[in-house]
């Protein structure tokens, strides 16, 4: 443990090191100094950026609590650590301490009402916070959640929590489509598909009860094959979400789509899930150019059949594939008073536009007016994947994953690739 | 002992008919491996390139590469071919990673496309295996994959 840190610390000292124009003036006055490159990313103007921390593993989600301590949820441990605590312990905005617990992999963290709640592929996990914010006891967490489903394929939980005590967990459909046979040519979807019963959707759960599990819980929202960002509103009070539309149109259902227009379909979406709503997955995926709902070849449709009205429209569409892996309503006052209200986005970057150029890999940002969007999206922070044109995901050097909002307003971003953390400032006037 | 001479004589005789086939049957190989990396190139845009990418790179943690893979250039060509048959969800390490999407069965693809596919996947990019995977060698697995 202390040899992981102190490893962790070289290279994150040396990482910060090669900030030496950050003069010892500013380091006294505390104001944080961006990254001369402003880390390699490309933001509006006002905007800059620092690097955190730098391979501190396959970083997922992550959340800043009140005193500025990031933790991370990494997917894959660092040694027996699932979960890192990053410390910056002279205030220059980089980490000069890593320590961790958690010996789990995972997505999830929240921190929500004096806890701190992180999820594993099938369960979730609480530990009480301090009057500094830390974690008391990080050996001894309430386990709140257990036996969730896990397939590996789409096994993330991400979660969030509302004001009245729940705890939402995504729980993705371990398939493409719920074709008989997932992901081969041709296979036809099952129908019902049973697949939904225990997944495919976002199930609540009491944010302090102990070991409860789908019987406890509630099918909040169903028809949605896997989400992994996913935020409650508090402005609207409601739950927002984005899914990862299906993929493969073109290789299982040649004989209707080609490779232009599986690059293009269907959209990845943001919808507001109230309780009941079903977003239609696996019979139906959402066309951008048509602005519908089309339904799904697995169950008869052939790219220009319209599936069922029943299903919930999207507030939001965004180009296909592109994997919206985070989502975060940003209340803080740093940035101009657009963004405040409005939701950002991490999209990790698509795998599913081959032969075509992959596309995603930076944050975006949906404008919200009166709770609603205002229909327009804009690519917020760009370059992460350090090269301009990716023909294959291997080439993206870092990937957009996690999103969190610091107490000063600033917004984190982790990259579950090479694992960076980010953070992105606004000091224009 | 002229027994033995004749026999000898022979021997030479049969060697160089020997290596005569030999070298014919090697440049027929050479062409024919070579049409077939092209037509399993055909296959490979179709079926494969969406999760293994264009440059066999795969997708990380979700499709393995095939670039440089051990398995993709191993000796083991039944159990390659028994991937394509049966496809793959064995969340098995390879190469140190473990990947979390399913891959079908490509059982449906003709014996002489699987060779074809699995001859261009073993000699594209930086993988450079000479020996050819044969339709012949797919009808076998087939016939004991059922
Ligand atoms: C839907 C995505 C997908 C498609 C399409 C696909 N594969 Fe795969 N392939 C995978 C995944 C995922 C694995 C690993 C599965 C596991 O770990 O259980 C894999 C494994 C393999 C392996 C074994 C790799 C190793 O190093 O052990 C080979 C070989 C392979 N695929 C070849 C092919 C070929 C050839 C095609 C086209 C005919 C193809 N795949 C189509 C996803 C796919």
């Amino acid at each position: 443990m202390l040899r992981f840190s102190v490893l962790l610390l070289a290279g994150c000292l040396l990482a910060s090191n090669s900030q030496a124009n950050d003069t010892l003036q500013n380091r006294k006055s505390a104001a944080i100094m961006p990254d001369a490159d402003n880390a390699g990313l490309k933001l509006p103007t006002g905007f800059s950026a620092l690097k955190v921390a730098e391979n501190v593993g396959r970083a997922r989600h992550l959340v800043v609590n009140s005193q500025g301590d990031v933790y991370v949820k990494l997917s894959g441990k660092v040694g027996d650590k699932g979960i890192l605590v990053l410390r910056d312990l002279n205030k220059d905005g980089r980490t000069e301490e890593v320590t961790g617990f958690g010996n789990y992999g995972g997505t999830g963290i929240a921190i929500h009402n004096g806890y701190l709640y992180a999820s594993s592929d099938e369960e979730v996990f609480r530990y009480k916070l301090n009057v500094n914010g830390a974690v008391e006891t990080p050996y001894q967490p309430e386990k709140i959640i257990t036996g969730l489903i896990n397939r590996r394929q789409h096994e993330s939980k991400s979660i969030t929590l509302d004001k009245n005590g729940n705890i939402y967990v995504n729980i993705g459909a371990y398939s493409n489509s719920c074709q008989v046979k997932d992901r081969q040519p041709g296979s036809l979807g099952m129908n019902p598909c049973p697949i939904l019963d225990s997944a495919g959707g976002i199930w609540q759960f009491k944010s302090d009860v102990l070991n409860q599990t789908y019987g406890n819980g509630v099918r909040f929202a169903t028809g949605l094959r896997n989400v992994v960002g996913l935020d409650w509103n508090n402005q609207t009070n409601s739950l927002y979400v984005t899914q990862h539309g299906r993929d493969q149109l073109n290789s299982l259902f040649p004989q209707f789509y080609d490779t232009t227009t599986n690059a293009n379909l269907p959209a990845e979406t943001m919808y507001e899930m109230k309780q009941g709503d079903n977003a239609g997955w696996p019979y139906v995926y959402y066309d951008p150019f048509q602005n519908k709902k089309m339904l799904a070849p697995e169950y008869g449709g052939d790219g220009k059949t319209e599936g069922s009205a029943v299903y919930k429209n999207p507030a939001m569409a965004f180009p296909a594939h592109m994997a919206p892996n985070a989502l975060l309503f940003y209340t803080g006052s740093m940035f101009p008073e657009k963004y405040k209200n409005g939701a950002f986005i991490a999209f990790h970057g698509s795998w599913n536009r081959s032969p075509l150029p992959q596309e995603g890999y930076y944050v975006a940002f949906v404008p919200f007016e009166n709770g609603k969007p205002t229909g327009k999206w804009e690519i917020f922070a760009n370059g992460f994947a350090g090269v301009d044109v990716i023909t294959s995901t291997r080439a993206a050097q870092h990937r957009p994953c996690g999103l969190a909002q610091g107490p000063d307003g600033s917004l984190y971003v982790s990259d579950d690739n090479k694992g960076t953390i980010y953070r992105i400032l606004y000091n224009g006037k | 002992m002229r027994i033995v001479k004749q026999f000898a004589g022979l021997g030479s005789f049969c060697w160089g008919m020997f290596f005569l086939l030999c070298s014919n049957a090697g440049m027929a190989q050479t062409a024919s491996l070579k049409s077939s990396i092209e037509r399993g190139k055909t296959v490979y845009v179709q079926r494969c390139m969406v999760c293994h990418q264009q440059d066999g790179g795969g997708v990380p943690h979700l499709n393995p590469p095939l670039d440089g893979a051990s398995a993709v250039k191993g000796k083991d060509k039944s159990k390659l071919i028994s991937i394509l048959l049966k496809g793959m969800s064995d969340r098995v390490e390879i190469d140190g990673e473990y990947y979390s999407n399913n891959m079908a069965s490509h059982a449906d693809l003709s014996d002489q496309q699987i060779a074809d596919v699995l001859n261009y996947i073993r000699n594209n990019w930086s993988n450079k295996v000479p020996t050819p995977v044969t339709p012949a060698e797919v009808k076998s697995v087939r016939a004991k994959t059922k």
